[in-house]
């Protein structure tokens, strides 16, 4: 598939934009659905750089998004009182300025964790990110200057359908371009088979690494988003069950496929309203259906066709 | 020197529960070469089913009898439960991905957690008492004071750890699991059924987490169904730590995770006790991937 062209990239802001000016006449409900089925397809995305095209697995993904959420939320709920910038300036400059502050510091989080732990494999690869996420949840809690366990509130509302579209449409973009470049075939490599890879003289953990900073960035972005776009944020919310809504998006989506993934964030999102009449019950579902697309469809729901690829012996 | 003594008993028997533990992953390792995220939740059973033995069985507590009854009934309930996950779950993963057969043990694991946590069909939420089920008294030894409980723990670790040194090196099904850990190819060329062993195999080690999720749940008040998540993790690390697929590695390394734990409760470092294990994951990766006693196998390609 070649790379998305700047013109779709351009099309899918100014669509953004349109559809954001006429919000104002949106049911309510609709619109906060909306803009999270939006977060979720940034933080899908961005999963499926790691987990789908480069083949590592990491589960602290929430994590990341926490490190985001809480950075950007502190800038404006702390720094932007104090310039004194008028309203739509704060949200015009001050809110995008801390979403990237917010993913600067989650991949540099991401390259720290990343740095000494992408040199291992598969399943221990999984238990030092579900570890490193817990920790960054255990920190937040005993952070007094972020409210600890008792939450940080007041977060304006800046998120828009601009801002959470236009984040869906940047990360979509960015990652597509990236795995389709030809630096970026080595992500593929890389998860093909590593070994042969290295052979071939790429510098694998590298690549891993970059894959790693680069998905928590956008990570950190849709943090900030869905700090802005509750008001209100608690390190409880960003625990293991969080990541795991992820993993499983971008695994019913098909690992390493764009669309399907997109299709999954939005579909598990939309999905989750009428769920959420089952309580308790919808994370007992939400195992059953990791357990059994893994038996009956690995390659997720909206994937045909599938790369060959040949079993080591 | 009193007060050292005093930490070294303590961390042997927090040790001892972790070592329980950390075989069962380190089997299951062995013969199928992926790590079985759903056993921290086995050992929860475990100590629910304990629970359950004597609120619902009404099973006589306080005396050496009832205690044995109750940890017998844990281990069967928690080896039948093994079995029946590796049967639905993991057998139709036989020869797929490691990364696929992962991501099935997790749900496993989120089933099994959420399913105890429902009010309806399961233990509901909230922790719940653990009954006395041994007789409890403090024995005092010099200046030392031992409790009754821990005595008990080291010592059924112990026995335990000595009955599946016999089961794997003495008996033919253990072979077969050490040949099966050597090469699962060659082992079923000559005649060893894998099916069975692997199933034999998550019977031992889902045994061993049930003894130990009753063990555990003597010395601590309360359970509920996350208790397995924490402990869990930090037997995978001293599975790890000692070389994960090696079985006196395992031992060793819950011992020792069990005693560090204990000493750094003691320091002033003791709110980070809990990231401690995982900064020992960490270190050992970094510095000696296959564990204290492991080999480093190279890769062939």
């Amino acid at each position: 598939m070649p790379p998305l062209s700047q013109r779709w990239l351009l099309a899918a802001l100014a669509l953004a934009w349109v559809v954001s000016a006429f919000s104002g006449r949106m049911d309510a409900y609709f619109l906060d659905v909306a803009m999270g089925a939006g977060i979720a397809i940034v933080l899908a995305s961005s999963l499926n750089l790691i987990n789908g095209f480069t083949g590592q697995f990491s589960l602290g993904h929430a994590g990341f998004m926490a490190i985001g959420a809480y950075t950007s939320a502190m800038i404006t709920t702390a720094l932007g009182p104090k310039l004194g910038w008028s309203a739509p300036l704060q949200q015009w400059l001050l809110f995008p300025a801390s979403l990237l502050a917010g993913g600067l510091l989650a991949a540099i989080a991401g390259f720290a964790i990343g740095a000494p732990s992408l040199r291992l494999k598969g399943d221990y690869l999984a238990i030092v990110t579900l570890g490193f996420g817990e920790i960054i949840k255990v920190l937040l809690q005993n952070m007094d200057s972020v409210g600890a366990a008792r939450g940080l509130v007041g977060v304006p509302s800046y998120t828009n359908l601009f801002w959470t579209f236009g984040a869906a449409a940047v990360t979509v973009y960015a990652v597509w371009g990236l795995v389709n470049s030809t630096y970026g075939r080595g992500f593929l490599a890389v998860a093909d088979d590593e070994i042969a890879a290295e052979a071939m003289g790429l510098n694998t953990t590298r690549y891993k690494i970059t894959a790693f900073m680069v998905g928590s960035f956008f990570a950190g972005v849709a943090g900030g988003l869905y700090a802005h776009l509750k008001g209100y944020l608690n390190p409880s919310g960003f625990d293991f069950n969080k990541s795991i809504e992820i993993v499983v998006m971008v695994i019913l989506g098909g690992m390493g496929k764009h669309v399907g993934v997109i299709v999954a964030a939005v579909l598990l999102t939309v999905v989750q309203e009428p769920l959420r009449q089952l309580g308790d019950f919808r994370m007992i579902l939400y195992s059953l259906i990791l357990i059994i697309l893994m038996i009956t469809r690995p390659q997720g729901l909206f994937t045909w066709k599938t790369r060959k690829k040949v079993e080591p012996a | 020197m009193t007060e050292f003594l005093q930490q070294i008993i303590n961390g042997l028997s927090l040790g001892a529960i972790y070592a329980l533990i950390a075989l069962g992953y380190t089997m299951v390792y062995g013969v199928l070469r992926f790590i079985n995220f759903a056993h921290s939740d086995v050992f929860m059973v475990g100590a629910f089913v304990g629970w359950a033995a004597v609120e619902k069985l009404h099973i006589p507590t306080g005396t050496i009898g009832g205690g044995l009854l109750v940890l017998v009934t844990a281990m069967a309930v928690c080896a039948a439960l093994g079995m029946l996950i590796e049967k639905l779950a993991y057998k139709p993963l036989r020869g797929r991905s490691t990364l696929t057969v992962l991501i099935t043990a997790i749900g496993v694991s989120l089933l099994i957690q959420n399913v105890a946590q429902n009010q309806r069909i399961g233990f509901g939420p909230n922790p719940k008492p653990f009954p006395e089920v041994f007789p409890v008294r403090q024995i005092h030894l010099g200046e030392l004071t031992l409790s009754s409980n821990q005595l008990i723990v080291i010592a059924v670790a112990a026995i335990l750890l000595g009955a599946l040194y016999w089961i794997v090196h003495r008996t033919r099904i253990g072979t077969a699991m050490r040949a099966l850990s050597f090469n699962s190819t060659a082992a079923s060329l000559v005649g060893i059924n894998n099916n069975a062993v692997i199933s034999f195999t998550f019977a031992l080690g889902s045994a061993l987490a049930g003894a130990g999720g009753v063990l555990y749940a003597m010395n601590y008040p309360s359970i509920d169904p996350l208790m397995g998540t924490l402990p869990g993790l930090k037997a995978f690390v001293a599975a790890v730590l000692g070389g994960i697929g090696n079985l006196p590695g395992a031992a060793l390394g819950g011992l020792l995770i069990g005693l560090i734990e204990t000493f750094v409760s003691g320091t002033r470092f003791s709110t980070y006790r809990d990231a401690i294990a995982f900064a020992i994951l960490i270190l050992i990766l970094m510095f000696r991937p296959a564990g204290l006693l492991g080999k480093l196998k190279a890769e062939k390609v």
